[in-house]
């Protein structure tokens, strides 16, 4: 294989006008911890939202938010992409539908709200599963005491549940920035996005991928420090889980 | 003086009836010790005193509060009936001192410092001053259970409810827990406590209830319990736990 290596190419200037290449990829690294960090903070609050609802004592509030997570869990999210974006402008009123075509970033905002609410079904299943661990006296000891419905969730339920299921939160925080790369197919400039545009105008296609595959890597070691920093800043000293525990 | 009416409930789950036209009383500042076999309906009993299980037919009456009525505030009414729990079931991510604190701030509305206040001197009475900064991990299940009795008597309950407060406990660990719970008797505290620690039944229940099958088999003075047993089942279930 004849292949010409040229690390160089980064600080030559891209085709697109707007700089060198490290600069586009400088932003398109910018747009998807943009885009990760938007879209995990929406998750991270309707996660929590649906995942308490689902554990609720009221039969029609479980099945509808039940339905929530099936919905946009099996989806596929490119799909889910493409209706925010090309499908919703069409079904509103055409007003709307305009405003929402010329939005400027609309790529980021759509790509936000998609990844948001897929993200959120899959931090609802978590939460739902970690509440479900938490030894139901617990929720009777809280109740007994007076507290209201969401008092008990609030200071009681949530905060233990959300405890345990750092580590599985962690893998769902690094998938939001993997499948934040699904944003360029509707034209978010994202690092992979930069990646694809560097080799299609340069054809150094081994330099951009290392390029990206190294920022997606220094994103994801971030990820697990900061969730390894958390999950010892909120441990309980003494506590043994007996999650489960019958009684 | 009632303070606790339990007039003709019955409850189901499903098919299967648990609790069977029981009725009985606890006056104030009378202590009643519930006992009977494993699944014969005990804790569902004590839980709805304070509205943790409904239940079908029947009335309870708590400071002549309906606790059945839809109309009732159950949570207002649960923050004047403390509850102890066999598992302890503090709350396990918070201090001590903070799992006193928050229903008394949550709930009833106090400001911090009073309930700090509060807090500090319950934990005292229960000998645990020292742990206020711990977490429950921490604690032996002897120290939690006290903490937990602490927990409850920082809303000042009105009456305590106490679900086998000593059968997950260690046995050396078990009369540090009777002990408070003794002290709290002589007092005067109005307590329903299903337990089978006969000791502490002896020393200071007024009435002894017997359940089996979801029906109070019993219904008599501490005296007339140990004394003779009316029913065979009692007398059974009596000579079974006292030889161990
Ligand atoms: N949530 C429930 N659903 C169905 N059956 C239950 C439930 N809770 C308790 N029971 C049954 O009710 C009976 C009485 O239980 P319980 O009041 O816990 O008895 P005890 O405290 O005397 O051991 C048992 O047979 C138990 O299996
Ligand atoms: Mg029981």
């Amino acid at each position: 294989m004849h292949y010409h290596w040229n690390w160089g190419i980064f600080f030559e200037m891209s085709p697109e006008g707007t700089g060198t290449y490290l600069e586009t990829f400088v932003w398109g690294f910018g747009w998807t911890v943009a885009t990760s960090l938007s879209a995990w903070i929406m998750a991270l609050v309707l996660g929590c939202i649906v995942g308490v609802l689902r554990t609720t004592s009221s039969p029609w509030v479980v099945r509808i938010a039940n339905g929530y997570v099936e919905l946009f869990r099996n989806i596929p999210l490119i799909v889910q992409m493409f209706l925010w974006y090309f499908v919703l402008p069409e079904l509103v009123p055409v007003g709307i539908g305009d405003w929402l075509k010329q939005l400027p970033d609309a790529a980021f905002y759509n790509a936000v709200i998609a990844l948001g609410f897929f993200t959120s079904a899959r931090v609802a299943e978590q939460v739902r599963a970690g509440i479900q661990s938490i030894p139901r006296g617990q929720r009777a000891a809280a109740t007994a005491l007076g507290l209201t419905g969401l008092q008990t969730y609030r200071y009681v339920l949530v905060p233990m549940a959300l405890r345990i299921i750092v580590p599985p939160l962690t893998s769902e925080f690094m998938n939001v920035v993997k499948n934040s790369a699904v944003g360029l197919t509707i034209g978010l400039v994202e690092l992979t996005g930069r990646a694809r545009a560097m080799q299609e105008f340069s054809f150094q296609v081994f330099e951009a991928f290392t390029a990206a595959t190294l920022a997606y890597v220094l994103i994801t070691i971030s990820i697990v420090l900061l969730m390894r920093w958390l999950e010892r800043r909120v441990a309980i000293p003494g506590f043994i889980a007996r999650a489960g525990a019958a009684h | 003086m009632a303070m606790i009416e339990i007039r003709h409930v019955s409850k189901w789950y499903g098919e299967f009836q648990v609790l069977s036209d029981c009725s009985t009383e606890v006056n104030q500042g009378d202590v009643v010790v519930v006992c009977g076999p494993s699944g014969s309906g005990k804790s569902t009993l004590i839980k709805c005193v304070n509205g943790l299980e409904p239940f079908q037919q029947g009335e309870v009456i708590v400071d002549n509060i309906s606790v059945g009525d839809p109309k009732t505030r159950l949570p207002a009414l649960r923050a004047r009936i403390g509850m102890v729990f066999q598992n302890f079931e503090l709350f396990p991510h918070m201090t001590v001192l903070d799992n006193l604190n928050l229903a008394q701030i949550k709930v009833l509305g106090r400001d911090l410092a009073a309930a700090q206040e509060r807090s500090r001197a319950l934990l005292k009475r229960v000998g645990l001053e020292a742990q206020a900064p711990k977490h429950p991990g921490q604690l032996s299940g002897g120290q939690q259970q006290r903490v937990a009795i602490a927990r409850a008597l920082a809303m000042d309950p009105i009456a305590m409810l106490f679900d086998e407060p000593t059968s997950a406990l260690d046995p050396e660990m078990i009369n540090e827990v009777l002990e408070v719970m003794v002290a709290l008797a002589n007092e005067g505290m109005t307590m329903m406590v299903v337990t089978h620690e006969m000791g502490f039944a002896r020393q200071v229940a007024d009435r002894v209830i017997f359940m089996d099958e979801g029906r109070i088999v019993e219904d008599a003075t501490r005296d007339e319990f140990f004394g003779s047993p009316r029913s065979e089942r009692a007398q059974q279930f009596l000579s079974k736990i006292l030889r161990h």
